[in-house]
């Protein structure tokens, strides 16, 4: 390779890294970000906590989610690559340091529980643990574990892969819907759109539901084995 | 390269070009296997054999062997600090557990051993093959023949490989074997496709990502990664795993070309030392010994020489006691 075609390679990289993270790199205030939150409350609750909402649109939880994913949602929001009507138009009255205020309010508001992080076998009779830990590698599914991105009881890992576990059912099922019909398209390299493409429905409700309930699962585990040693 | 070698590669790519099973080899009278070269190619083919379903595991004492060698292919980082010395798991390479076809799946290692390595240049039963891998893709120490970690994934990998024939090389055997491509492979392209398709999980760094102590993405390069001994610090042998294998969810998304290139960049990174090192020496007998392949070891990378160090990693073991 010539030395010019080196050059211009590590520009187009130096390039997109800068472009990407101008738009999320802008430092957050929390406090202005609670400021500007005033009309989050309504659907994501005082408590950034959200809501399940079985018969209608589910509000995400937002607290404790990563800054960094909170601001590209919403970046993704406002240019269409994350189609949204219901948000569409409260993240079109955000300006970018509004963005970061408001994801940095967010992320500290209460952090994401933590889980046991330790290795434990997948019991091959539970379809949704063994999807969570194992996948569906069968011809024509290839579809790796959600932990093997979303970490160890999908409790999310870095920026990019954000926790599922204490996440509503009702939301997971409605983004990965939104995946497969193609209103969901900001995800790396498409990594998250072709999994969701070859979930079949039941797997989608089986893997939004063992999500969804799986902290609360986890502290019952605890609470038992903690009696049983008490005994 | 001596007569000898060349010979022998000239007879591994007429068996791999004919694509046959080492099975009809070794049935055909006027067509001998050879079982003086290295194994061949996985012949071409559909992929026919399914491995038995784990929740039919029987629960006896060979069940429960299964499952602790199941447990130690997926989480082998519970032998961390004892016979491994990075951050790897066999699941890591060896998807799904080990059960993904063309990825190296261990219901079709199992039957081709033992067999004659290039590597080592001997006989190799399938134990000094899991023992290899700790040494090298483990950058750590072999289990004892007969401790309970090696028992348990030779357990597995015969649980596996249930019903399997044996002595016969199975369709999604190893890796598909990507054909070179004209331009060659290339670093430079290759840290392109690295920070386009790599980097979100292994990290810019290649340092890969954890929660808590857990691995989450391996690393690719550094103390955490698979040494200079390992088979997938061959440019070859990564580009034919990364080609059938990722990114992750994502298998054949790769051009042959971006696989190459990418793969050549992830392999011209330091990483520990080739323990074989520690036996000779200097790196150039190293290199000419153990290093007559697609790798960047011993080669000079932006004005350094890659495996000029002592840096074995984490692992404290020299290899000859």
């Amino acid at each position: 390779m010539t030395s010019k075609r080196i050059a211009s390679g590590l520009g187009l990289l130096l390039g997109a890294g800068l472009a990407a993270s101008q738009a999320v790199a802008l430092e957050g205030d929390a406090e202005r970000g609670e400021a500007a939150a005033g009309t989050c409350v309504a659907c994501h609750q005082a408590d950034g906590m959200g809501m399940n909402n079985p018969n209608g649109e589910s509000w995400p939880r937002l607290a404790g989610l990563p800054a960094a994913y909170i601001a590209k949602q919403l970046h993704d929001i406002k240019e269409g690559r994350r189609e949204s009507p219901s948000m569409m138009p409260f993240a079109n009255m955000l300006d970018d340091q509004q963005i970061a205020d408001v994801a940095a309010y967010y992320a500290e508001l209460e952090p994401w529980p933590e889980l046991p992080t330790a290795y434990h076998a997948a019991d091959p009779n539970d379809e949704a643990e063994w999807l969570a830990e194992r996948g569906d590698w069968a011809e024509g599914r290839m579809i790796p574990a959600c932990s093997q991105c979303h970490g160890p009881n999908g409790q999310g890992v870095g920026d990019s892969f954000p926790p599922l576990a204490g996440q509503h059912a009702g939301y997971i099922v409605s983004q990965l819907e939104a995946w497969r019909e193609g209103k969901r398209h900001n995800d790396p390299n498409d990594l998250m759109m072709g999994v969701a493409e070859r979930l079949d429905e039941a797997q989608i409700e089986l893997i939004a539901d063992y999500y969804a309930t799986l902290p609360e699962r986890i502290a019952a585990q605890g609470d038992a084995a903690q009696e049983e040693d008490g005994q | 390269m001596s007569q000898r070698r060349f010979h022998l590669l000239m007879a591994g790519t007429l068996v791999s070009a004919l694509g046959l099973p080492l099975a009809a080899l070794a049935q055909d009278d006027e067509v001998q296997r050879d079982y003086q070269i290295p194994l061949p190619e996985a012949p071409a083919g559909e992929v026919t054999f399914q491995p038995p379903l784990e929740r039919d595991i029987p629960d006896n004492q060979y069940g429960d062997m299964v499952r602790k060698g199941r447990d130690l292919f997926v989480n082998t980082q519970a032998l961390r600090g004892e016979y491994v010395f990075n951050e790897q798991n066999c699941a890591n390479c060896h998807l799904d557990a080990g059960r993904l076809a063309n990825s190296a799946p261990m219901w079709a290692s199992f039957g081709v051993y033992p067999a004659y390595r290039g590597k080592n240049d001997k006989v190799n039963t399938l134990a000094e093959r899991i023992q290899g891998c700790f040494t090298y893709s483990m950058n750590g120490k072999p289990p004892e023949n007969g401790s309970e970690p090696l028992v348990a994934m030779q357990t597995y990998l015969h649980w596996m490989a249930t019903g399997a024939p044996i002595n016969e090389s199975l369709p999604g055997r190893g890796y598909p074997k990507l054909e070179e491509t004209e331009q060659g492979a290339d670093r430079e392209r290759g840290a392109e496709v690295y920070a386009q398709q790599c980097a979100v999980c292994h990290g810019d760094e290649g340092q890969g990502q954890k929660v808590g102590e857990r691995q989450v993405f391996p690393p690719l390069w550094g103390d955490g990664a698979y040494n200079w001994g390992a088979g997938m610090h061959r440019v070859n042998t990564a580009a034919n795993f990364i080609k059938a294998n990722m990114p992750l969810g994502k298998p054949y998304s790769l051009t042959d070309q971006e696989a190459w290139d990418v793969a050549a960049f992830i392999n011209s990174h330091e990483r520990p030392q080739d323990p074989r090192r520690r036996t000779l020496d200097t790196l150039d007998e190293t290199a000419e010994i153990f290093h007559d392949h697609h790798g960047f070891y011993g080669q000079k990378v932006d004005g350094k020489r890659l495996g000029d160090h002592d840096n074995f990693g984490e692992n404290p073991v020299p290899l000859d006691g």
